[in-house]
């Protein structure tokens, strides 16, 4: 192998106190606050500047139709999620590789119960509605927001599918480089969490 | 932990290909060592040289263009017979001239300048400034680049679907964007290439901040980092967190496009006599303020490190320390920090109030003093010197006062009186040429001739470069110079024929002189094209440090091996020290040991 | 020897550079394209005419930051060739490591500061809160202007001085490109016109809009320019000077499609006979209804 032999990629550099992929993904991170936090800027803008009467007005929570009885079930789903990839990383820090798997395994149950429940309860009957993307505003905004999540959940499955699978191997040769990676990913799916965690209340609660 | 050093960083997702071939240092293939390369010199390198072709590719559309402005529907010679479909009658069309000029500016911005300056120049040279064998996810680095070449052919691509490329300007601004080409691909293209290009940056700046904060080698303290990589570091903030804003923008005109939203649309849209289908309700500002917030964070990622690399070039050849090295420092990150605070000087026309246009223009106000610290520090460098006038140094020294027209005539623009006469007008256009054309492409030459000794081990030609600089420094005025007295008559930009108008028929000389020098500049590049080339295999052969400079990227070999350093290097004193008194040389190398200064 | 070569290429290049653009420069323009008006007016390569009371108050700005700017630039540059000359390398001459105390540099910095802050609470934030929010009260025109791909309109409330109300549904391109509603009793005396007419020393509010995408309102005579945006109404003002009656361009200063080069108007600025001449002209019944 070739590539150069890189300090603190498994080891926290003194003065940081951070290994590289941990400071790299808060770095991702902040990219990720920067895009989210422009699209709920568009939200109240576009809310507040809506107008009041005629087709473009903002519609009534009740024409919604969103069911926060669904939005609360898959919020649930997602911070149990949550908490089933920090018990993962916590059993790789005991050395448990077998336990870590089915936590991970767990998350990623969660996850596509999270995106099944979005499209077969909510995506598709929304649409045969009428209530598409280009119906209001509202709809325009819950599409694309709710949309963007649902890929970054997507993307989060890809990865920790990738760990459980191939991806492990790199737990006999370094077993501390696949923990930080797997503490990086989880960092990671905390924020899609968080992401949702906004969502929610302002697309189903007012 | 010696042992997991071992592994190396970055490489984690083929593993078993480290197991199979267990740490030994065997040759790679062809194709992982120069085309899907993790090395930070090769990425580098073909940053650089697929941003030249971008340049030069942008700059041709111009000098087209150029030819519909100058000589108004008169058929081109030579292309428009070459290309008759897109010139039909050999002339160009005004819809042509939009594309034209939307490409034009996209293609320069985010395929020309920013990679050549980050991708190239950074990639290249800051991890050997800092004395780091590499960056510290290498494979990302290489993601970057090939996210990038899509970004790049995708933007290409669509000058040839049905309907041509973008015509909205490289601002796109909405409605404009959104209705333009209906059904058709050439906005939605450049708004899918656009978030190529934003993710490519994306991971291009975390990979840069954390190599400077991580690599930085044993000894190399933030004050005594090269004023180089202070730039890249600062403007890989700007990247990181400008670009997500302009990636939602993307994502939300997309949205209007391809999936009928009207988040840019109000009610009521009537395009020729036609009600539009959009339910209404959106705001086009929502759009301007959207891409502003990246686009003014933007022109400082076009101008910072074109700095960084005119302080490096400056210090090594007057053969002295930058002046207020700390001041620059502080400086450049206020610029960072105010460059969040301006965005709305663009859009004081907008039907602004006065209190956000009284903010806007006070903010702007204040950025320009530390640009004047900058320039200031330069030049004041320059007194006491001992000033060697070779190529490197000579486009170098001409960024200094071509930045400052361009700076200079942004005054006028940044209050909103002035800029009621100027904004939209020519004026802007010679404003931010004089910024990035005479500005970072002059720092851009000057880069290229100082370190290709370093990436080749060749030194290129001084004849043809002075030859190239000289035709070059002329022309490019003879260009821009005519834009200033064109905006100040009232000339509006982005006209395909500005003799329709009384004031724009009494200036069309300038428009015509302007063209030529467009055109001559064009051909003062031959000199630099074949000196590139020839030099590569050709050029003198030099040793690892020719300029006899400070800064750690001078003590590798040159080119360097992979990993850089022969051994790692650690560095005992500041990045300028030269002339330092009781040392026999006039440079005292950062990595050297001995009595510090 | 090398020296020499090396002047000669200069001095051969910047001779082919000044002869080439002058020839360039005095080709003779093409003739304007002929829009049927002769613009009145002088334009060259510095700010064009100004006919408006206010418009100075721009160009005073304009003027006063490039005298600035010019003078900055030229004593920045006289340092910089000192320095470029005096400290060339040449044997015998080492560079200076002590760097110099340059407090005249921290002096200018402040200056340059302090000339900006002027500028800008002086001559910039009042001009513009004038510009912006001091509507004339002095009985102004009021006119709207509705910008569409590619031509201006020019809607007139008629004499009881109210705008009807606007309908897109019903905007027709030949007969009523505005949508103007029949059962607005307030629209009923409005008439539109592709020409733009205001009388000569009397404030004019306009408000704009557009109809598709957005344009800008650029008058470059009277130092007004204005964004037409979609969804929004926006009111700007001026007022033109004495005795300057005339004709003059209208021009549009933001990409708004293919023919953007070509959204031109023309405003008459009229003495009061001329302008109530053309309202009787424009709000004459047309030709086939004469008859009855
Ligand atoms: C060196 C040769 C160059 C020439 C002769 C040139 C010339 C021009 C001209 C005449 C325009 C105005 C076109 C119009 O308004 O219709 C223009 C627009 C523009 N140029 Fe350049 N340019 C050059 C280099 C660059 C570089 C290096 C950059 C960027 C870093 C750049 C970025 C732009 C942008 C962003 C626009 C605005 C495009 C738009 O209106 O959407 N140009 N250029
Ligand atoms: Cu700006
Ligand atoms: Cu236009």
């Amino acid at each position: 192998m070739s590539t150069a032999v890189l300090p603190y990629t498994v080891e926290p550099h003194p003065i940081t106190r951070l290994y590289s992929g941990k400071l790299g993904i808060w770095l991702f991170l902040a990219s990720e606050v920067m895009l989210f936090g422009a699209l709920f800027s568009s939200y109240v803008l576009l809310r507040v500047g809506a107008p009041v009467a005629g087709p473009a007005a903002w519609p009534a929570h009740a024409e919604t139709g969103l069911s926060w009885k669904i939005g609360g079930f898959n919020t649930l789903v997602l911070i149990i999620s949550s908490v089933t990839m920090v018990m993962a990383w916590a059993a790789l820090k005991t050395h448990n590789i077998g336990r870590a798997k089915a936590y991970l395994a767990t998350t990623v149950f969660l996850a596509l119960v999270f995106i099944v429940v979005k499209l077969t309860l909510e995506y598709i009957p929304k649409i045969q509605a009428g209530h598409t993307p280009s119906h209001n505003n509202f709809f325009a905004l819950y599409f694309t927001l709710t949309g963007l999540h649902a890929l970054h959940i997507i993307g989060g499955i890809i990865v920790i599918t990738y760990f459980i699978g191939p991806g492990s191997a790199l737990w006999k040769t370094d077993p501390e480089y696949f923990t930080n990676r797997v503490e990086c990913t989880g960092l990671y799916w905390h924020f899609v969490d968080l992401v949702w965690i906004f969502l929610f209340p302002v697309l189903y609660l007012t | 932990m010696a042992q997991h050093q071992h592994k190396g960083g970055g490489h984690g997702h083929d593993h078993h290909h480290h197991d199979d071939h267990g740490a030994g240092h065997h040759e790679l293939s062809y194709w992982r060592k120069y085309i899907f390369s993790v090395d930070h010199k090769i990425i580098g390198i073909q940053y650089g040289l697929t941003a030249l072709c971008f340049l030069f590719f942008g700059f041709s559309l111009m000098m087209i263009m150029r030819w519909q402005l100058a000589y108004p529907n008169k058929p081109i010679p030579v292309i428009g017979s070459l290309f008759p479909s897109f010139f039909p009658g050999g002339a160009m069309a005004p819809e042509m001239y939009n594309a034209f000029g939307a490409m034009h500016g996209t293609i320069m911005v985010f395929l020309g300048v920013v990679p050549m300056l980050v991708g190239a120049f950074g990639n290249y040279v800051m991890p050997l400034q800092i004395g780091a064998p590499d960056m510290a996810f290498p494979k990302l680095n290489m993601m970057s680049y090939w996210v990038y070449f899509c970004g790049g052919v995708t933007m290409l691509a669509s000058f040839f679907v049905k309907g041509g490329a973008a015509q909205s300007g490289w601002t796109s601004y909405a409605p404009l964007s959104v209705i333009t080409q209906p059904h058709q691909w050439g906005q939605t293209m450049w708004l899918i290439g656009m978030v190529f290009l934003i993710t490519s940056s994306l991971l291009g700046s975390i990979n840069f901040i954390t190599t400077i904060v991580q690599l930085r080698a044993k000894g190399l303290t933030m004050f005594r980092l090269p004023f180089f990589v202070w730039a890249q570091f600062v403007t890989s903030f700007l990247l990181l967190l400008a670009f997500p804003p302009l990636e939602a923008a993307g994502i939300l005109q997309l949205m209007d496009r391809v999936a009928g939203t009207s988040f840019f649309m109000p009610e009521g849209l009537v395009v020729s006599g036609q009600m539009q289908s959009y339910t209404g309700g959106g705001n086009p500002l929502l759009w301007q303020h959207l891409f502003w917030f990246l686009a003014h964070p933007e022109v400082y990622v076009l101008i910072l490190p074109a700095m960084g690399m005119v302080a490096e070039i400056i210090a090594s050849n007057t053969r002295k320390a930058l002046w207020g090295y700390r001041t620059m420092v502080y400086s450049i990150i206020f610029l960072g920090f105010m460059s969040f605070i301006v965005w709305a000087h663009h859009m004081f026309i907008t039907g602004m109030g006065q209190k956000m246009a009284a903010f806007f223009a006070t903010t702007t106000m204040i950025i320009s003093i530390p640009s004047v610290v900058i320039l200031t520090a330069m030049v004041i460098t320059l007194h006491g010197a001992s000033i060697r006038f070779n190529v490197p140094m000579l486009f170098a020294l001409a960024f200094l006062p071509m930045f400052a027209i361009g700076g200079l005539t942004g005054l006028p623009l940044g209050l909103p009186v002035s800029d009621i006469q100027l904004h939209d007008t020519y004026y802007v256009i010679g404003h931010f040429h004089y910024v990035v054309a005479p500005g970072t492409i002059f720092a851009i030459f000057a880069g290229i001739y100082f370190w290709f000794p370093k990436a080749t081990g060749r030194m290129m030609n001084e004849a043809l470069g002075k030859v190239h600089f000289v035709l070059s420094f002329i022309f490019i005025n003879v260009a821009f110079m005519p834009m200033f007295f064109q905006g100040l008559a009232g000339v509006s930009r982005r006209l395909a024929d500005q003799t329709g108008y009384a004031h724009g028929n009494a200036v069309q000389g300038l428009t015509r002189m302007s063209s030529w020098g467009a055109w001559m500049l064009g051909l003062s590049q031959v000199p630099f094209i074949i000196n590139f080339f020839v030099s590569m295999f050709a050029g003198r052969k030099v040793s690892e440090n020719p300029w006899e400079s400070t800064t750690l990227e001078w003590s590798a070999p040159s080119p360097p091996p992979h990993g850089n350093f022969k051994s790692t290097p650690v560095v005992h004193r500041g990045p300028y020290e030269y002339g330092v008194p009781g040392i026999a040389k006039d440079y005292f190398p950062q990595h050297q040991a001995g009595a510090e200064a | 020897m090398r020296r020499c070569s090396w002047r000669i290429f200069l001095a051969v290049v910047f001779g082919c550079v000044v002869l080439g653009q002058t020839s360039v420069l005095r080709a003779q323009a093409v003739a304007p394209k002929d829009t049927g008006v002769k613009i009145d007016g002088e334009y060259g390569p510095f700010l064009p005419t100004d006919i408006s009371v206010d418009g100075y108050q721009v160009d005073r700005l304009i003027n006063v930051l490039h005298v600035f700017m010019i003078g900055l630039f030229v004593g920045w540059g006289l340092f910089f060739a000192f320095c470029l000359v005096k400290y060339r390398q040449r044997p015998g001459h080492r560079a200076n490591s002590v760097l110099i105390k340059a407090k005249p540099s921290k002096y200018l910095e402040i200056a340059v500061a302090i000339f900006e802050a002027v500028l800008l609470f002086g001559f910039s934030i009042p001009v513009w809160a004038r510009v912006k929010s001091e509507f004339p009260t002095d009985d102004p025109m009021r006119v709207r202007v509705v910008a569409e791909q590619f031509a201006w309109n020019f809607h007139y409330p008629g004499a009881d001085k109210k705008f009807g109300k606007l309908n897109p549904k019903i905007i027709d391109l030949v007969k009523n490109p505005l949508g103007r509603m029949d059962d607005d009793p307030a629209g009923k005396d409005d008439f539109v016109s592709g020409e733009f007419h205001v009388i000569e020393g009397r404030s004019v509010v306009v408000e704009i809009l557009s109809k598709d995408v957005i344009h800008s309102f650029f008058v470059p005579v009277l130092r007004v320019k204005q964004d037409a945006i979609p969804g929004m109404r926006i009111p700007i003002w001026f007022k033109t000077k004495e005795k300057t009656a005339g004709a003059y361009e209208i021009g549009c200063a933001q990409l708004c499609g293919n023919n953007h080069f070509s959204m031109r108007a023309v405003m008459h600025v009229d003495t009061p006979e001329q302008y109530a001449a053309w309202v009787k002209k424009v709000t004459a019944p047309p030709e086939e209804f004469k008859e009855d």
